[in-house]
């Protein structure tokens, strides 16, 4: 892999996604064995720069560095100087002075991972930024899709929500595109982005049609505080038109596949049957979640800007 | 072109030196064809049994990618000798590897298969190509990670010296010398490790290998 | 007595429809002679020998901070920046702290003009007291004071009612509104044009119709009103088009544009640098597109920068948190240079639109280079080529999409009231 950080799956080709998947089913060999934990990044320290507060994402992060024998490093909203507003590219210099061999930086603002990690020498790993990515989300899905389908090349999928807003639904769009799937999006106009179809998707506010053959459907998280009375009148409104149930997953292939990034509004995005049993493969995913961060520490952390790149900036 | 099938190997007794074989092909030379390859690794076979009282406990653990093939005619070779069955594992190092860091691109994983328990048993790493015994270094801490076992042995189908720690390789089917420089590598026919096998030496070839 | 020579040039004077070679003579503050091979004694010479001499030029859009945000900039040095970019007169916005809504503050921004300025200052003052949208000021004194204009630039004035009545009212001191056209509920919480690039870039969008809306609901209530209504900042297709149509109606409007809504588009996000967030956002090729025909064809009346310096720890935030804004005096004449070198404007037009235009539109006595106007006066030399390095310009912020860009085409000499006070090889010069 060339690219020295990971801050979207826009800019990867499908060769790089290959090889990440693929040293993420090494990786998982590994939590099937007693000892789980390998040397690989013995002495080397990761940070979690996470502006925005996220359990899941940042423990994932941080056991998937610990099995590489890494020193992992929490930065959060809450410790000293990031609460005093510091700018965030000063934040970014003065870790970057302490030499640390990889960054996991998540906001909720897009575009913070990207200038971090100009002006950090570290490798900068995104673990999400607004609206824009989610890599290492999109990632662990296809992985999850991988194995549960043999391959991804030809399936339909599906991704339900407030695609507006979703960093996991771009960079699962991006994903899938590249990997060979016909994606397609569905969710109130509201919530569609303007000119979505030049991402290359199709786009539906049918749920029926959206979901006709698909191979997997992906419900994603409706924001509720924010967005009930802006975007859509109510939840139970959008529980009835656009909550996966069992009786809207009928359009879909009887094989169908369903997941979710987590967690779960019970009886909003999923119907509580759904979200607890098959064909939902919500754990799944979080299992992948670790074995596929580890695979991109291991191809990134402590990794040295090659000199041409160095120059390109 | 010369048939490397053809040949016709050194009657000697392996453990000795051996001039390069020439061959016109790509600046290589062949130095151990297929040929040589069965027969050292029958000769290995009979030294382990000779060197095991006990083959029920035997577990030979192969290095991928080269140790693979080697590993399984191996026990084709003690199966045949002794009648015994022996399990064969796969045992990636490359995470344990102490290099890694400081390569630009890291190198791709392979795959660990693992099938029987460690502990207890007598581990035979097999290996194709020995040099400055870290990748055995590797083999062993990674080995340690899954068990206990009674003892470790090495076999190296070839041993070309240059040690930079205290490794020793127990079963060697030919020393070949070469200069730090050089590639070895154990090849089968179109890059492939199926089919007929051969060690060929690339002088000047070396980017990065340890071994 | 002091005497100025400029000699050699093509002189281009829009006001008297003049693109010939010329020299041009200034005495005491005006200009006196404007003719061929002007013989003259005791005169400082300026070589205009393969430059342009034009009118100074006049920006009617600018916010130079002072009373109040000083750290970003000043009048001392928003002059400075302002001649060194060849405008000898410039209109300042009342978004300072404390808002211009008061002749106090206009008297104050006079006075620092008069003692630290190398450039002629003119106050536009607030339309609302403190910018709320809700009280219009009293534009009668703060004419008196020396206010030009009428402006709550930075804010909108969303209430229509009160949008009516202040343009009613500035009918009374014959003034122009200068309105900040975006519907703040359309644009919500949008940070870049809405559509492909804000779909790609995962940043809250704001629609180019929440400008065409507000354009729109500013014109009709302009055209009912009789007042003149100046349209700041036009960046969409469909606000040129509403002025288009108002203008052959004979509504009283005038427009501006900026040089970076006629150079860049959306895509210049693409990297999430805040020096490219500007209110309003960049747009997309089609409305870039309509915006260089509008100012070739005058629906699109003048060239005003927008100059908003912010300082860089305010810019090196999130990208949805920093504030909108760029500095525009050392880049404008570069970048709309463009216009001519692709042909959509001649010399003399884009001089109109740089200068004459916005004079007209202020009514202050600037864009022409007739014997007897003011002698403020700018040499160009439209094809030097240098790079742009914000740290060597004049204001005190850095805030600029052209950091390390190589530009065609450089202001060679400024001279505001006879006086040179911008050099190229020298620096500023004055006060």
């Amino acid at each position: 892999m060339i690219a020295t950080d990971l801050i979207g799956i826009e800019s990867l080709e499908r060769g790089d996604i290959e090889l990440i998947l693929e040293t993420a089913e090494r990786m998982q060999e590994l939590g099937e064995r007693q000892v789980k934990k390998v040397p690989t990044l013995r002495g080397r320290t990761i940070v979690n720069l996470f502006f925005e507060p996220s359990t899941r994402t940042r423990t994932s992060f941080e056991i998937a560095g610990k099995r590489l024998s890494a020193d992992v490093i929490n930065f959060s909203t809450s410790s000293s100087s990031l609460s005093k507003r510091e700018s965030i590219l000063d934040t970014a210099r003065t870790l970057d002075a302490m030499q640390p061999d990889a960054v996991v930086v998540r906001h909720d603002v897009a575009g913070v991972p990207k200038r971090i990690a100009d002006v950090l020498a570290a490798p900068v790993i995104n673990a999400g930024d607004g609206a824009h990515e989610h890599p290492t989300q999109a990632l662990l899905d296809l992985l999850t899709v991988k194995q549960e389908k043999g391959r991804i090349d030809g399936l339909t999928v599906t991704i339900v929500g407030d695609i507006v807003h979703s960093r996991v639904a771009r960079s699962n769009i991006y994903g899938f595109l590249k990997m060979g799937a016909e994606v397609r999006v569905a969710g109130p106009p509201t919530m569609l982005p303007p000119a979505v179809e030049t991402l290359g998707v199709k786009a539906f506010t049918s749920m029926r049609e959206a979901l006709e053959g698909a191979d997997v459907v992906m419900a994603l998280r409706i924001q509720l505080e924010r967005e009930a009375g802006a975007l859509f009148p109510s939840i139970r409104e959008y529980a009835e038109t656009f909550g996966l149930s069992r009786a809207s997953l009928r359009f879909a292939k009887d094989d169908a596949i369903v997941m979710h990034p987590g967690p779960v509004n019970r009886g909003v995005e999923l119907s509580h049957d759904l979200a607890d049993h098959r064909p939902s493969v919500i754990l799944d995913q979080v299992r992948n979640g670790v074995a596929l961060r580890m695979a991109v520490l291991y191809l990134l952390a402590g990794r040295e800007r090659a000199a041409e790149e160095e120059e390109a900036r | 072109m010369r048939d490397v099938s053809d040949e016709h190997p050194q009657p000697r007794a392996t453990g000795d030196s051996t001039p390069a074989e020439s061959h016109p092909a790509n600046g290589a030379n062949v130095v151990l064809d297929d040929v040589g390859i069965r027969r050292a690794l029958t000769r290995i076979a009979h030294e382990i049994v000779e060197r095991n009282e006990d083959l029920s406990r035997l577990y030979l653990v192969a290095v991928p990618n080269g140790g693979v093939p080697l590993a399984r005619q191996l026990a084709e070779n003690l199966r045949s000798i002794a009648d015994e069955d022996v399990t064969i594992g796969i045992l990636d190092t490359t995470l344990y590897r102490d290099d890694l860091v400081t390569r630009a691109e890291r190198p791709r994983l392979r795959r660990t298969e693992m099938p029987s328990v460690v502990d207890e048993r007598v581990v035979i790493l097999v290996d194709d190509v020995a040099s400055t015994g870290r990748t055995i270094r590797a083999a062993m801490d990674a080995l340690m990670d899954f068990g206990r076992p009674r003892s470790v042995q090495v076999v190296a189908l070839v041993d070309r010296g240059h040690r930079e720690l205290p490794i020793r390789i127990d079963y060697v089917g030919k020393n070949i010398p070469t200069r730090e420089e050089d590639l070895v590598l154990l090849e089968g026919e179109d890059g492939h490790l199926e089919g007929p096998l051969r060690v060929v030496v690339q002088p000047g070839g070396r980017k990065e290998e340890t071994s | 007595m002091s005497r100025i020579l400029i000699r050699g040039g093509r002189v281009l004077d829009p006001g008297c429809g003049r693109d010939e070679r010329c020299d041009v003579l200034l005495e005491d503050g005006v200009i006196v002679a404007v003719d061929a091979a002007i013989e003259t004694r005791g005169a400082e010479v300026i070589d205009a020998e393969g430059c342009w001499v034009a009118p100074g030029f006049v920006d009617l859009h600018t916010h130079l901070r002072e009373p109040g945000q000083e750290y970003k900039e000043d009048i001392a040095s928003g002059g400075r920046a302002a001649v060194a970019g060849g405008f000898t007169s410039v209109a300042c916005m009342a978004n300072t702290q404390p808002v211009n809504d008061d002749p106090a503050v206009t008297d104050f921004i006079l006075d620092r003009a008069r003692r630290d300025s190398p450039a002629r200052v003119y106050p536009v003052a607030a339309a609302t007291k403190g910018l709320k949208g809700e009280v219009m000021t009293e534009m009668s004194a703060l004419v008196d004071a020396g206010a030009v204009a009428f402006s709550d630039d930075g804010k909108t004035i969303m209430d229509s009612g009160v949008m009516r009545r202040v343009l009613e009212y500035s009918t009374l001191v014959q003034r122009p509104v200068m309105t900040h056209a975006e519907d703040r509920t359309l644009v919500a919480e949008g940070v870049v044009n809405e559509g492909p690039v804000s779909t790609r870039l995962g940043l809250p969008g704001n629609p180019a119709m929440a400008e065409t809306v507000h354009v729109t609901r500013d014109i009709m209530l302009a055209e009912h009103t009789g007042a003149h209504l100046h349209v700041a900042h036009v960046s969409t297709a469909g606000a040129v088009q509403q002025i288009r149509e108002a203008r052959a109606r004979g509504v009283h409007v005038t427009a501006e544009v900026t040089p970076h809504h006629l150079a860049l588009t959306d895509e210049a996000t693409a990297g999430y640098d805040t020096n490219t967030k500007m209110a309003p956002p960049l747009r997309g090729s089609e409305d870039v597109a309509a915006c260089r025909a509008a100012l070739a064809d005058g629906t699109i009346d003048a060239i005003a920068t927008d100059h908003a310096p912010h300082a860089l720890h305010e810019k090196e935030v999130e990208f949805t948190v920093a504030p909108p804004g760029i500095l525009g005096f050392e880049t404008a004449l570069p970048v709309v240079l463009d216009l001519v070198r692709k042909d959509e404007l001649t010399p003399l037009e884009l001089v109109s639109r740089l200068s004459t235009q916005p004079a007209r539109i202020l009514k202050v006595p600037a864009g022409t280079l007739a014997v007897g106007a003011p002698a403020d006066v700018v040499v160009i030399e439209p094809d030097h080529e240098w790079v742009y390095d914000p740290a060597k310009g004049h204001s005190k912020s850095r805030n600029s999409p052209w950091d390390g860009a190589r530009m065609t085409g450089r202001v060679l000499a400024t001279v505001v009231a006879g006086k040179l006070v911008f050099h190229a090889d020298r620096g500023v010069l004055a006060p």
